[in-house]
């Protein structure tokens, strides 16, 4: 195989990255990691990605990639070996909408518990456990949103498994119980255990620490109108 | 995406002649509810065929109504059965048409009635209740441009392609369309209902700065030929493309000139393109329609807002 020049933009926290890491991992493409400030945008970093100045970018043979679900579709189109996405159209349709329901529906509706408080927070936690119902249900039967092996539904997904583990901590609060979301459960062992997967995640202490202080920031900048 | 209302019904016309064999057009009949043209679906089919003779059939649920587009037999080019949940007066349901257009796909389009969601709808996307749905062989599959991706796959054999073939050019066709979605099209919309004179004006800006980046995403993917796929009408083309209704519908509400060819010399050229295009003509909804649907949405939802 040939070896191509393959960079990737980044940030060691962000979940967005961390998927194109896994589906980089999964084909076996070597590339070099360019650690970037959002506080402090790089000239590569705006060079690469002028439109929206976000990571992850994706940057192959010079020519530069952005939105983390376009990356992984151009990874997989790209480099053949281990398949993301199934061959099956309606598969592949059902792929690109968990994807899609993970990122536009269900993120936003965790982090909207997330920064809750008082009878709002209620609300958001009505509309995040509805959205757990979901994926609970999609999963049923199934060891990966895939099938029997990892893929695009499930890497899109695989923010889950840290994150909201992350989020209960600072929460005090169980989300995603064994009793109430077998299937989901059962996923985030299988997801966490599969090969590439396993040591990847962020380091727990740091991100803790993130999101409680992006928690308490928040907290603090909406205390005056609350 | 917004509730539907049915329009007044059109006074009847005709596309006269196939501007490609120049012979005259079988018009299957003024759609009930939309009071739109039935679409002939496929021009190529249409002529295939040797008779286009539409049904109306009641479906289970009282409200939907179903018109067959373009008949003879439910049979499609794999015998495959087609079906799609949609609107008239809906972007992203008219996105999911002009894709099976392309394809020459038969389908049976299901049109929903305004303030109702129908059974149909609601058990085939539960997850979001919103059309575009479409039901291939009784498996729906949801969002415009998944289901457009969909049918390029599921047609794939058929010509044109949809999606290019090269990787880097299939993701530039998937950031600029999400890029319609995510920010373009939600600035178009907000320059005709902000609420105050500092919210239009930046949203104008943004509609005006989006199409600038447009412009050069075409000179981009298009290599110099007529539309973001090239030759024929790709994923992109389908994006922005559909949205060219309510773009002009609201150039005539903000009085504001966006797609202007001082401006944006390549896209108002490929704009006028894709709207004369085999596979948009008859979906297209009419400016003067989409303005009155829209001031009858707005005026809904002013009287159901408690005043601030």
């Amino acid at each position: 195989m040939a070896e191509a020049e393959v960079k990737l933009l980044g940030t060691w926290s962000s979940p967005f990255v961390l998927r194109i890491k896994w589906a980089l991992k999964l084909k076996g493409v070597e590339y070099d990691f360019i650690e970037e400030d959002l506080q402090n945008k790089s000239p590569l970093l705006l060079k690469y990605n002028p439109v929206h100045k976000k990571v992850p970018v994706l940057v192959h043979d010079g020519k530069s990639i952005a939105e983390s679900y376009v990356i992984l579709e151009y990874i997989d189109e790209t480099w053949k070996e281990n398949p993301i996405l199934p061959e099956d159209p309606y598969q592949r349709a059902m792929a690109r909408f968990w994807s899609k329901f993970g990122d536009e529906k269900f993120l936003p509706s965790m982090w909207k518990f997330f920064i809750s408080q008082g009878e709002k927070r209620e609300e958001a936690l009505v509309s995040a456990s509805e959205n757990l119902k979901i994926l609970e249900g999609e999963l049923k039967g199934k060891k990966f949103f895939n099938g029997e092996t990892l893929g695009f539904a499930d890497i899109s997904l695989g923010w889950i498994v840290d994150t909201v583990s992350l989020l209960e901590e600072i929460m005090e609060l169980k989300m995603i119980d064994e009793q109430r979301y077998p299937s989901l459960s059962a996923w985030m062992k299988n997801f966490s255990d599969f090969p590439g997967i396993k040591d990847s995640f962020p380091p727990q202490e740091r991100m803790l620490t993130k999101y409680r202080t992006l928690r308490e920031a928040y907290f603090a900048t909406t205390r005056g109108t609350n | 995406m917004m509730l539907s209302l049915a329009p007044p019904s059109n006074p009847s016309r005709s596309l006269a002649t196939n501007p490609r064999t120049k012979a005259p057009f079988q018009i299957a009949k003024t759609h009930p509810i939309s009071g739109l043209l039935l679409p002939i679906r496929s021009m190529h089919r249409e002529l295939k065929l040797s008779s286009s003779i539409t049904s109306e059939k009641r479906l289970p649920t009282a409200q939907a109504v179903s018109e067959r587009v373009e008949g003879g037999t439910r049979m499609t080019r794999g015998g495959e059965d087609v079906k799609l949940l949609g609107r008239w007066a809906s972007p992203l349901v008219m996105r999911t048409r002009t894709a099976l257009n392309l394809k020459g796909v038969d389908y049976e389009f299901l049109e929903e009635v305004f303030g109702v969601k129908s059974e149909l709808l609601l058990e085939s996307n539960p997850v979001y209740k919103k059309i575009p749905v479409l039901i291939h062989e009784g498996k729906p599959v949801c969002e415009s441009m998944i289901i457009v991706q969909y049918i390029d796959d599921v047609w794939a054999a058929t010509p044109p392609a949809i999606l290019p073939a090269d990787p880097y050019d299939r993701a530039l066709h998937r950031f600029w369309a999400h890029y319609v979605d995510d920010k373009w099209f939600p600035s178009v919309f907000a320059s005709s209902r902000a609420q105050t004179e500092e919210a239009r004006a930046e949203a104008v800006e943004q509609v005006f700065a989006g199409l600038k980046l447009l412009e050069e995403a075409f000179q981009k993917c298009s290599k110099g030929k007529g539309f973001f796929g090239g030759d024929t009408i790709g994923y992109l083309d389908i994006a922005l493309g559909c949205s060219l209704g309510w773009l002009k519908a609201t150039e005539k509400m903000t009085g504001i000139k966006f797609l202007d060819e001082a401006k944006t010399p390549l896209l108002a050229q490929w704009a006028e393109r894709f709207c004369a295009n085999d596979a948009v003509r008859g979906l297209m909804p009419e400016t003067d329609k989409l303005v009155e649907f829209a001031k009858m949405l707005q005026a809904k939802f002013k009287t159901a807002a408690p005043a601030k």
